[in-house]
C-alpha cells in the first residue's frame, strides 16, 4: 500500500517537471520515483509518454525542418503568383529587407532572410517560415517612400520572426512526424516511414499555405507582427510613422472582403486604430535625396 | 529507507543542478552559418562565422546575445536566435544517440523534414517552383554590405544600438 503512493518530494518533482514540460527531467523524476519504490514501471512510462505528447508542437520544429518548409511554402506560393524578375528591385529588396531583419528578435534563421518582388497587382505580401518573403507589385506601389516600404517588410520579418506560419499546422501533423523522427534517432527510415514523414510535410505545407493566401492570420498575429514592424523600424533609425502612410495608402487600394491583403488581414483602418497614437503626429517625415533617389530607381515604377 | 530515500533525492537534485549548469555552458549553432560579432549588437563587426552543430562555450550573457568561445578558442558575440540548448547531432547512429540520449537534449541534423523529404514533395508537386526559391537565396546581402546601405540612406538609429 505504501508503495502506490509518491514521497512528498518525489511527487514535487515530477509535478515541477511536468508543469515545466520537460521531459528529460520528467524522465529522471520518474526513474527517480521507480528507484524509490513510489510508483510503479506502467504509471513511469505513461507519465513519460504524456509528457512528450505535451510537448509536439510548433515550437518543436527546428530552424532546418523549418527551412524545408518554408522553401516549399514558397515554392508552391510562386505556382500561383510568378516571381517578377527583375534585378534592380530585388537587390534593393534584399538589402532593405536584410538591414531590417539583422535589428529583429530573430535575425539568424537556418536559411537567413532572403526577399523577391511579385508580379501581380493583388496588394499581398507571404512570409514563408524561416525568411523567404514575397511581396506583389501592388502592395510596392502602397509605398511612398523607403520607410514605408521598410514598414511592409518589417512587417513580414515579424511574422517569421514570431513563427506565425509554423502556428498554422495541424498539431496531429506534427505528432505524427515528430514520433518518426525519433523513431529515426535509433536507426534509418524505412519506406512506410518516409511516405508517412512526407505527407505529414505536405499536410503542413497545405495548412500553412492556406493560411497565408486564403483565410489569414488570427488579428492578434497581425497586430503582433506591426508591433515588431514598429520595434523593428524604431532599431534600424526608419521613421515608425511610415506604417501609419503606407495603411493609408493601402486603405485606398484594398477592398474589404476583396482579394489579397482585403481577405486575409485586418482592415487598414482597424490595424491603424490598434497603432499607439504618438504615430499619428502628421508632422513631415526626414527622406534625404539620397534614399528618396534609390528608391524611386529602384521600385519607382515597379 | 527513509535515509535511502532522502540521499536518492540529495543525489537527483545535484544531477539536475550540475545537468542545468551545464546546459548554459554549452551551445551548439543550429543556423547554417552562425556570426560572431565584435560586439553584441546587430551593428557589430562580423569576425567569425561558425558552422552548423558547432557546441560553443558560453562566457556570458547580454540581453539576447551570448559571449561564447568555439572549439578553435575564437570568440565573439552571437545572438540566441542562432543557438540551442540541444546537441545537435550531424550523423544518426551518433555516439550521443547510441548512448540513449533522448529526443530532447539532441536535434538530429539532416533529418525529418529533409532534402529527401523536400524531393518526395517535388516528385508529387511538378508546378511548385523550386526554381526561383533557389534562385532567391542566392540574393544575398552581408551585414557589412547591410551596415553600407544604412548609411548611405542616411538611416540611422537614435537610440543605442539593439
Amino acid at each position: 500500500m505504501k508503495k502506490r503512493h509518491l514521497t512528498a518530494p518525489a511527487a514535487l518533482l515530477l509535478l515541477a517537471a511536468l508543469v515545466a514540460g520537460c521531459a528529460s527531467v520528467t524522465k529522471l523524476g520518474t526513474q527517480l520515483g521507480q528507484g524509490a519504490g513510489a510508483i510503479t514501471e506502467e504509471q513511469a512510462t505513461s507519465i513519460n509518454r504524456s509528457a512528450e505528447a505535451l510537448e509536439k508542437t510548433f515550437a518543436d520544429i527546428t530552424p532546418e525542418q523549418e527551412y524545408y518548409i518554408g522553401r516549399a511554402v514558397a515554392a508552391t506560393i510562386l505556382q500561383t503568383y510568378p516571381a517578377a524578375d527583375e534585378p534592380a528591385a530585388n537587390a534593393y529588396l534584399n538589402e532593405l529587407g536584410q538591414a531590417l531583419a539583422m535589428a529583429s528578435d530573430r535575425p539568424q534563421t537556418f536559411g537567413g532572410y532572403h526577399f523577391l518582388l511579385l508580379d501581380s497587382e493583388e496588394v499581398n505580401a507571404f512570409a514563408a517560415p524561416g525568411g523567404l518573403v514575397l511581396v506583389t507589385r501592388g502592395l510596392v506601389r502602397c509605398c511612398e517612400s523607403e520607410d514605408a516600404l521598410a514598414a511592409v517588410l518589417a512587417h513580414e520579418i515579424g511574422h517569421v520572426q514570431g513563427k506565425h506560419g509554423l502556428r498554422a499546422i495541424k498539431k496531429s501533423r506534427l505528432t505524427s512526424a515528430l514520433a518518426i523522427l525519433s523513431v529515426e534517432a535509433a536507426r534509418n527510415l524505412g519506406d512506410e516511414d518516409l511516405k508517412q514523414l512526407t505527407a505529414d510535410f505536405e499536410g503542413s505545407i497545405m495548412d500553412v499555405t492556406q493560411t497565408l493566401v486564403n483565410s489569414g492570420y488570427a488579428r492578434g498575429l497581425e497586430k503582433e507582427a506591426d508591433e515588431a514592424a514598429l520595434a523593428i523600424l524604431g532599431r534600424v533609425g526608419y521613421d515608425p510613422r511610415a506604417l501609419v502612410t503606407m495603411l493609408v495608402k493601402m486603405g485606398e487600394r484594398v477592398k474589404p472582403g476583396g482579394t489579397g491583403f482585403g481577405k486575409t488581414h485586418p482592415s487598414p483602418q482597424d490595424r491603424i486604430g490598434a497603432l499607439p497614437p504618438s504615430l499619428m503626429d502628421k508632422r513631415a517625415m526626414a527622406d534625404p535625396a539620397a534614399r528618396r533617389a534609390r528608391f524611386e530607381r529602384a521600385v519607382g515604377d515597379v | 529507507m527513509r535515509t535511502m530515500r532522502r540521499g536518492l533525492l540529495v543525489a537527483a537534485v545535484l544531477v539536475l543542478g550540475v545537468a542545468a549548469w551545464a546546459a548554459v555552458q554549452q551551445m551548439s549553432v543550429q543556423v547554417r552559418a552562425g556570426q560572431l560579432r565584435a560586439t553584441p549588437s546587430h551593428l557589430g563587426k562580423v569576425a567569425a562565422s561558425v558552422a552548423y552543430g558547432d557546441r560553443l562555450t558560453v562566457v556570458q550573457k547580454q540581453g539576447a546575445w551570448y559571449s561564447v568561445k568555439d572549439a578553435r578558442g575564437r570568440t565573439g558575440w552571437i545572438h540566441e536566435s542562432a543557438l540551442t540548448t540541444k546537441r545537435v547531432v550531424l550523423k544518426a547512429g551518433d555516439a550521443d544517440v547510441a548512448a540513449g540520449a533522448g529526443g530532447d537534449e539532441i536535434a538530429l541534423a539532416g533529418k525529418g523534414f529533409n532534402e529527401q523529404v523536400e524531393g518526395e514533395y517535388k516528385a508529387q508537386n511538378a508546378e511548385a517552383d523550386y526554381a526561383w526559391v533557389d534562385r532567391m537565396e542566392t540574393f544575398v546581402v552581408t551585414p557589412e554590405q547591410a551596415v553600407a546601405f544604412l548609411a548611405a540612406g542616411e538611416v540611422a538609429a537614435k537610440g543605442g544600438a539593439q
